[in-house]
């Protein structure tokens, strides 16, 4: 068996696995100072070295050792993962450095994340898919408590931890049932003997169960509403950086996953899972906006606006279809639309949030009270990115917007669109007024403070990505399509 | 027949434990339980012809993790005696919330499935296949599970180390 693996497929995995393990004997050996710049950058070559050897699945459409799947679709959710953890690295060098010693673990915790989303959004066998959310769950349990000596991170850890577990059996009890009903868990072959006589025959009532269950697995990963709970506090209790990964990447993952088992693995049950989703997206889309407005912390707001975009990415899946000839707005596209400009604009808020913290302690609305006048370039950076969050062109978020809404239109979902449409305007009031505290508050008796390389270089980053997905849209959607066309079975 | 009462009569020691392991008020009462569980586990393991899980699962589960669940319990300050086994005022709508659904639930998978049986005698080579499998085509899996345990070897040192002085 092991003669015919192709190991060239699994190399973006390998290096990110090998760079892991190099950073935490790297931080054995090296002395502080040291440590303190080659950490980070031996985590980015790696990153980058994963990133390029990915490259060779683009266009791909093969199985790699009978569980990973190498093809368009897994290449576009590793790019988005290796760029935004790049960012994440760029952003927590100083964040990081001030708060905790084990620098080594925190960069090779990053990295193992990585590889775990990875795995997780190339999986096409049940055991493989559980293995990488769960591998990728872990990591994140201990990232979001990484700073043991703030209560807030600890509690944050401990209830993503309960929430985690208690997600992931009910998930197992789901993929246990569709094992039951099937005999296999490869997921190209459950499709398959979905549609023979004996099972058909018995759907009618396991299907409900299997697709319920299995979606809270992937439901939770996302943060939806109603398996959220856990992601306001995970979110404002973890290390800034940590926010960042999981409000982007994790949460890719999570649409990654739930559309390829989906569309794989349940096609016949599409009028299932599609209306299940329907009323996830509402329900989500409206919990999220309506706490958001509420909230005094501007992490925690983002944390909720970051609930609320989950939903919006779900109208995509919920509109999913395959129409002739791969024309764009098949859903999906949207999908991977969303994911990226998200990426960029959601990790960049939250670096903002972790700069603000840096120079003042906190990132209640309070803190951002004239930010203008103190970091002036802070307070630019964030006006940029809440107005890609609000969908406003030619940001990202704009595009984004666009490749969902399109496709539920021409389902005619009009209830989703209206819901929709209400609470993108809902969430423009809530990112305006960060931007009404930041400009036209003014405190004058509260210093200026400076902003740290790696965060600058992470924050000009993002900028440019926020506009290049937004200005570059076409490019983008061609990537999108592309990617989705596999999936879809073009 | 016999089969039939031996299944119900392990069926129920193992449920019965577990149910003991969520609602005794004492920590260490309940990992003694737990593993009263997981021979019952065993136990349905040797009824379904497969010695090898059942022998793992006493190995691993029995042996390894509930002495280290013990051990965790011992050296953890006040955790031996008295009620131990944090509850809220919760406790009740949720246990009878999780008892409606789970019935609910059983009831759909048990009484309106047919589940499709295969009719062949178990194989005599199964830890072959079992083993073939893992360095075939589950090797990627089982490699990942190896990821998975070394990240969560090295988690939970830095998360219980000793507090820095």
């Amino acid at each position: 068996m092991l003669n015919t693996l192709n190991v060239v497929r699994l190399l973006p995995e390998l290096i990110l696995l090998v760079t892991a393990l190099v950073v935490i004997f790297v931080d054995l050996y090296a002395r502080r100072r040291t440590a303190l710049w080659l950490l980070p950058g031996v985590s980015i070559a790696g990153l980058v070295l994963a990133f390029v050897a990915a490259f060779a699945q683009w266009g791909a459409q093969e199985v790699v050792a009978g569980t990973l799947a190498a093809d368009s679709f897994a290449f576009y959710f590793k790019l988005v993962a290796a760029v935004t953890v790049v960012l994440v690295i760029l952003a927590s060098v100083r964040y990081m450095r001030e708060r905790t010693r084990f620098l080594g673990e925190f960069y090779a915790f990053l990295l193992v994340a990585t590889l775990a989303v990875f795995v997780a959004v190339s999986a096409t066998d049940l055991i493989t898919v559980y293995l990488g959310l769960e591998t990728l769950s872990i990591v994140s349990y201990v990232l979001t408590g990484f700073l043991r000596d703030d209560k807030r991170s600890n509690e944050a850890a401990i209830k993503y931890f309960l929430y985690g577990a208690v997600a992931s059996a009910i998930m197992l009890y789901g993929f246990s049932l569709l094992y039951g009903l099937t005999g296999t868990t490869d997921l190209a072959e459950i499709a398959r003997r979905l549609q023979a006589g004996d099972v058909l025959a018995n759907l009618e009532w396991v299907a409900w169960p299997a697709v319920i269950l299995a979606a809270v697995g992937f439901a939770f990963k996302a943060s939806l509403v109603p398996f959220h709970q856990w992601a306001p506090d995970a979110y404002e209790g973890a290390p800034t950086p940590v926010t960042m990964f999981l409000s982007t990447v994790s949460k890719a993952t999570g649409f990654a996953v739930m559309a390829r088992v989906f569309l794989t693995a349940m096609p016949s049950l599409g009028e299932y899972w599609m209306a299940l989703l329907y009323g996830l997206a509402i329900l989500t889309m409206t919990v999220g906006n309506l706490i958001a407005l509420r909230q005094t912390s501007v992490k925690r707001m983002l944390a909720y606006s970051s609930i609320a975009h989950a939903g919006f990415i779900l109208m995509g899946l919920v509109a999913v279809t395959a129409p002739a000839g791969g024309h764009p707005f098949n859903g999906l596209d949207g999908v991977l639309m969303y994911v990226v400009a998200y990426a960029f604009t959601n990790a960049g808020a939250f670096a903002v949030v972790a700069a603000v913290e840096d120079g003042t302690g906190d990132a209640t609305l309070d803190n951002f009270a004239g930010l203008i006048a103190r970091a002036p370039f802070l307070a630019a950076a964030m006006l940029i990115f809440l107005l890609s969050l609000a969908g406003v062109p030619p940001l990202a978020g704009f595009a984004a917007k666009l490749f969902v809404f399109a496709p539920v239109v021409r389902q005619e979902y009009y209830a989703l669109a209206v819901v929709a449409l209400v609470n993108a305007v809902v969430a423009a009031g809530y990112y305006l007024k960060v931007v009404k505290q930041m400009f036209f508050v003014e405190v004058p008796e509260r210093p200026a403070f400076a902003v740290a390389r790696g965060m600058r270089w992470a924050l000009w980053l993002m900028i440019i990505g926020v506009f290049g997905v937004g200005i570059f849209m076409n490019w983008f959607a061609f990537m999108s399509v592309r990617s989705a066309a596999g999936m879809l079975g073009l | 027949m016999i089969l039939k009462v031996v299944f119900l009569l392990v069926s129920l020691f193992t449920v019965g434990s577990a149910l003991m392991v969520v609602t005794h008020k004492n920590l260490f009462s309940s990992a003694l339980f737990l593993v009263a569980s997981f021979f019952g586990v065993a136990a349905l393991y040797v009824l379904l012809e497969a010695e090898f899980l059942a022998v793992a699962q006493v190995l691993i589960y029995v042996g390894a993790i509930a002495t280290l669940i013990i051990f965790a319990i011992m050296l953890t300050r006040g955790m031996m005696s008295g009620r131990t086994s944090p509850r809220n005022d919760q406790a009740a709508w949720a246990g009878l919330a999780s008892v409606v659904l789970g019935l609910v639930l059983l009831y759909v998978v048990v009484f309106r499935v047919q589940w499709p049986v295969v009719e062949k005698p178990v194989p005599p080579d199964t830890i072959e296949q079992l083993g073939r499998a893992l360095v075939g085509r589950y090797v990627v899996p089982f490699e990942v599970a190896s990821v998975l345990l070394l990240a969560a070897l090295v988690g939970a040192v830095l998360i219980a180390r000793e507090k820095e002085v």
